[in-house]
């Protein structure tokens, strides 16, 4: 299976070089005006959408439609408004952190990449991380789609076995005795981190809270940041 | 599989790199290939399992080159050939076949919001007895399977107490290669640190790691 699939990513890298003269003799400038390197992954997915497209399997209207939601509607204020939620209502807390999926889902959010919530609160004595050291599962339906450092082997390698040098380096350092869980996502949960209220905040409405919220908090690699004006 | 995917505790990848106001995606066609994948896994042709295990074959060296989305290109590539959707002669030309049939697409503009509300429900409605229970002690089998497993190398053979039951889900160790759904118990499994990494990690640190029963055995 493997050497034909080595086949097989030479033979669709020389179609896409293939592609890439065709392409670079009809549209002299279009696509190489952000770089000079021709991007090959960029022709193998236009030349993809295009047959998908053709062969009536993909709906290209569907498509615009999935991209803009998580380029502009599903991100981390969704996670945000959770969080401020929690802080300012002890009942939707206490329920958040039983039945993570049912709670959220009273906010409106829920369904693809986020069928099972779990939710994890930090607490002066545990902070909670979360990881995918297999893949990059990830709360898309409460943060979005993950940012590059979430999926890069770095991260994935070290948040189990070295998290406290990893907080370091977003310029988190714990003490030894606050106790960090990692949680690797090996199955179809889904993490969030309900951070702690930071100090000074007792004044801010619950929209003000949420604006406080980082997507990196809810990731468990920050702490939520004072509220402007706040000295620690 | 004990591949180069299988990360967790390995060491010397370098510094985490973070990007200042980072985009969803940096170039566009990350964004089709995200869309596609999605789109086309509607046809439920495969399943979320068969798309990691797809991953997870691509040769260590490329694997560790390729960008995330090069993966998910490479991984929907695979399963559109092995599916039968399209042929590897289609791929390579970007046009359809002479004379094959015109689908008609699952997904619609309209029925986005809809599909994305719907998930990916795994778990399953099913009598299954639970092999292990809240607070027992329990041991992570020692298995090197050559196919997909969600069991990760560091954690075979350690011991660790089960947090919670979760219910029953599909298992992807044997879901990924379209063997049955063979539903079962996943738990929440604590290993501390020192368990894990020996004398080196902070003495009160733990990792929690998702496990179904097929995975654990009583210790």
């Amino acid at each position: 299976m493997k050497t034909s699939r080595r086949d097989f990513i030479a033979n669709a890298g020389a179609a896409a070089a293939a592609m890439h003269d065709l392409a670079h003799a009809q549209e002299p400038d279009h696509e190489h005006e952000h770089s000079l390197v021709p991007s090959d992954p960029a022709l193998r997915v236009k030349s993809l959408e295009s047959l998908l497209v053709e062969k009536g399997l993909v709906d290209p209207a569907a498509l615009d439609a999935l991209i803009d939601t998580y380029e502009h509607k599903i991100g981390p204020r969704n996670g945000a408004q959770v969080v401020a939620r929690a802080w300012v209502d002890p009942a939707f807390k206490k329920r958040l952190l039983a039945n993570g999926t049912a709670t959220i889902g009273e906010l409106g959010f829920g369904g693809r990449g986020g069928d099972y919530l779990v939710v994890v609160e930090n607490t002066p004595k545990v902070h909670n991380l979360i990881v995918c050291t297999l893949c990059s599962c990830y709360p898309w339906a409460v943060l979005g789609l993950p940012p590059v450092w979430y999926k890069s082997a770095a991260y994935r390698s070290r948040a189990v076995i070295d998290p406290r040098g990893v907080l370091r380096e977003f310029g988190l350092d714990l003490p030894q005795d606050v106790e960090i869980r990692v949680h690797d996502s090996t199955a179809e949960l889904r993490y969030l981190v309900l951070p702690e209220r930071p100090a000074g905040s007792e004044k801010l409405s619950e929209d003000e809270l949420a604006a406080l919220v980082t997507r990196d908090a809810m990731i468990g690699v920050a702490n939520v940041p004072l509220p402007p004006g706040v000295r620690p | 599989m004990n591949g180069v995917h299988d990360m967790g505790g390995m060491q010397d990848m370098g510094p985490v790199q973070r990007e200042e106001n980072e985009p969803v995606f940096h170039e566009r066609w990350e964004g089709r290939v995200y869309g596609l994948v999605n789109l086309m896994f509607a046809w439920r042709k495969w399943n979320l399992d068969a798309t990691r295990y797809e991953q997870e074959i691509i040769p260590p060296a490329e694997y560790l080159r390729m960008s995330y989305y090069e993966k998910w290109l490479a991984s929907l590539t695979g399963l559109l050939v092995k599916s039968g959707l399209v042929t590897r002669a289609e791929i390579e030309s970007g046009a359809p076949a002479a004379g094959s049939p015109k689908a008609t697409p699952p997904v619609t503009a309209e029925s986005v919001p809809a599909m994305i509300a719907r998930g990916n429900p795994v778990s399953r409605d099913v009598p299954a007895a639970a092999r292990f229970k809240a607070g027992q002690h329990v041991r992570a089998r020692n298995i090197n399977p050559t196919g997909h497993t969600r069991l990760p190398r560091y954690a075979r053979g350690k011991l660790g107490t089960v947090e919670r039951d979760h219910g029953v889900f599909v298992f992807p160790d044997t879901n990924a290669h379209f063997q049955g759904e063979k539903p079962q118990h996943l738990y929440s499994v604590r290993f501390a640190a020192r368990e894990l990494w020996g004398e080196q990690a902070a003495p009160r640190d733990a990792v929690y790691v998702n496990l179904w029963d097929d995975h654990l055995e009583p210790a």
